[in-house]
């Protein structure tokens, strides 16, 4: 037996090892470089399209101008009924699953649904949500049937991750607050929701780059042009149809042939998405950070 | 003075038998020590006392518990209300993740004190109550979770004294706690016992032995001897206490 052998000395380099370095050293790379190619490519193409006038008007097609005002609109509608159905259904089912339900079976059917759910592809809800709100509740192709269908595409996301964030609150808390006389509903509304805020507001800003991202399902039930600017009172423009700027952009760079202005929505698009996911990992550390 | 009368308690969880027939009879303003080896029912019997068990699934619970005469598992009795008489004090420091002061009031927002001053001057005593006072009256917005492990254990204490219980209950609080920690969280038990009947879930058997008027001694479910602390340590009727209590088994 050598030096070298017995002692913790000279460390013996491996070929296999050094091989397999490169290898995934070579792969990471190439995913880098196409993510950065292909988020370049769309920023470089797109942010020259983005004009002031393009985002603070509607189309004219006598004048022959385009604007995506009444699609920035629309989505924000989205967005917005969207989450006043999902986030007290979602927060509400979170908590119900986790605190109340004690059937296993019923926990571990709603479980598997959840799941199930997140995995269809988007254009099924969009059928269903077609049959289901726009022919049979009759709310006709318009802004509140996409929201709703949203929401149960965004459901299966907000109640998982609400869940995780609620099964992360310490048993101990849960204890002391029972200890004092804490009813059941009052530990949750005083410890578990402020400490699931957290990973409730992940939930929320996850789904809203789902909804941001939709295009097939909205196209069916939410409708498909955004050419004027919603009138009349807010439940009048939210029984309205229109499109959002997924489905604009879908529109524009496939059948109008209008590729710049699809690639200022795509920009647009991109730059919203990367702020949320910012905006989750600053609220992730924020909230760790006051943990301590 | 008798507080608490406990009647040929059993419990059950599921297939478990934990409790097995306890009878014991806990003293007004006394600290009653409850020593045993794990498992055997002690911190279980403890948790009996403010119906902390209620929520254990497939938990079975026979025979009396009797607070000043009334039955705590009686049909009518409130749990909230049971609790806020009942306190408790658990094994490793739990403060809320709020501030110090909300901390302490928390308690009596649940049971539905609003006025301010009211709020604040029942802090102060509670915090005071718990020996923490002076090093915390600066800095009652900070984080409770800031705090040291022993600061937070009194904290925890003054929790629980801000909504006037009668009992507190204790599960092993000084366990996670260093021994000046210990050391002031036991003097303070002292000093509570002019107030309050303790009755206290202890590994330490040093700790039994200094602090507290009673002790219980408990093994596989079964409550073996209760007497007087200085008795149970000195002179142990039972064979198996002497061997537990001088270090033979446990």
């Amino acid at each position: 037996m050598n030096r070298a052998m017995s002692g913790i000395t000279g460390k013996r380099k491996r070929p296999a090892d050094a091989l397999l370095y490169l290898v995934i050293g070579l792969f990471t790379a190439a995913v880098f470089a196409m993510t950065m190619y292909f988020a370049g490519y769309i920023f470089v193409k797109g942010c020259a399209g983005i004009t002031f006038a393009l985002l603070t008007t509607a189309p004219n097609p006598i004048i022959r101008t385009i604007g995506i005002l009444p699609a920035i609109i629309n989505t924000a509608y989205i967005i917005l009924l969207t989450l006043v159905f999902a986030v007290p259904i979602g927060v509400g089912g979170a908590v119900y699953i986790n605190e109340y339900a004690n059937k296993r079976k019923l926990i571990r059917v709603i479980e598997f649904t959840t799941e199930t759910l997140s995995g269809i592809p988007s254009i099924i809800f969009g059928v269903f949500g077609y049959v289901f709100f726009c022919v049979f509740l009759n709310l006709k192709v318009s802004l509140i049937a996409g929201a709703l269908t949203l929401t149960i595409m965004v459901l299966p996301t907000i109640i998982r991750t609400a869940q995780e964030a609620l099964k992360a609150v310490p048993l101990s808390y849960r204890e002391g607050a029972a200890g004092l006389g804490a009813s059941k509903w009052y530990m949750i509304r005083t410890i578990l929701l402020p400490n699931a805020s957290s990973g409730i507001i992940t939930a929320v800003i996850l789904s809203v780059g789902r909804i941001v991202g939709e295009s097939a399902a909205l196209l069916l039930v939410a409708g498909g042009s955004a050419m004027y600017l919603p009138k009349g009172s807010f439940f009048e423009q939210i029984k309205n149809s229109g499109s959002t700027l997924a489905v604009e952009l879908y529109r524009y760079a496939y059948s109008r042939g209008e590729n710049e202005v699809g690639f200022a929505i795509a920009a647009l698009l991109l730059i919203i998405v990367i702020g949320l996911n910012l905006s989750v990992k600053l609220i992730g550390k924020r909230l760790k950070g006051g943990a301590k | 003075m008798t507080k608490i009368v406990t009647e040929n308690l059993h419990l059950h969880y599921g297939e478990n038998h934990a409790l097995r027939g306890i009878n014991l009879n806990i003293l007004t303003n006394k600290i009653t020590a409850l020593i045993g080896p794990s498992g055997c029912g002690k911190s279980t019997y403890l948790k009996t006392l403010n119906r902390m068990n209620d929520n254990v699934p497939n938990v079975k619970i026979s025979g009396q518990v009797l607070l000043d005469s009334e039955d705590i598992y009686g049909g009518t009795v409130d749990v909230t209300k049971l609790r806020k008489k009942v306190g408790m004090v658990f094994q490793s420091p739990n403060p809320f993740p709020m501030s110090i002061y909300d901390n302490a009031a928390y308690g009596l927002r649940i049971h539905g004190v609003k006025k301010r001053l009211l709020i604040d001057e029942i802090v102060e005593r509670s915090l005071r109550g718990a020996a923490i006072w002076d090093e915390v009256k600066d800095r009652l917005k900070t984080p409770a979770l800031a705090l040291s492990g022993g600061q937070q254990q009194r904290l925890c204490i003054a929790r629980t004294l801000a909504v006037s219980p009668e009992v507190i209950l204790m599960d092993e609080p000084t366990s996670a706690l260093d021994p000046i920690s210990t050391m002031k969280i036991e003097e303070l038990m002292s000093e509570l016992t002019k107030q309050y009947t303790v009755v206290i879930v202890t590994h330490n058997m040093q700790q039994a032995a200094r602090i507290s008027d009673y002790t219980a001694f408990f093994l596989l479910g079964e409550m073996i001897e209760y007497d007087e602390t200085n008795r149970i340590f000195a002179a142990p009727k039972n064979p198996r206490t002497e061997n537990y209590i001088t270090g033979r088994f446990g």
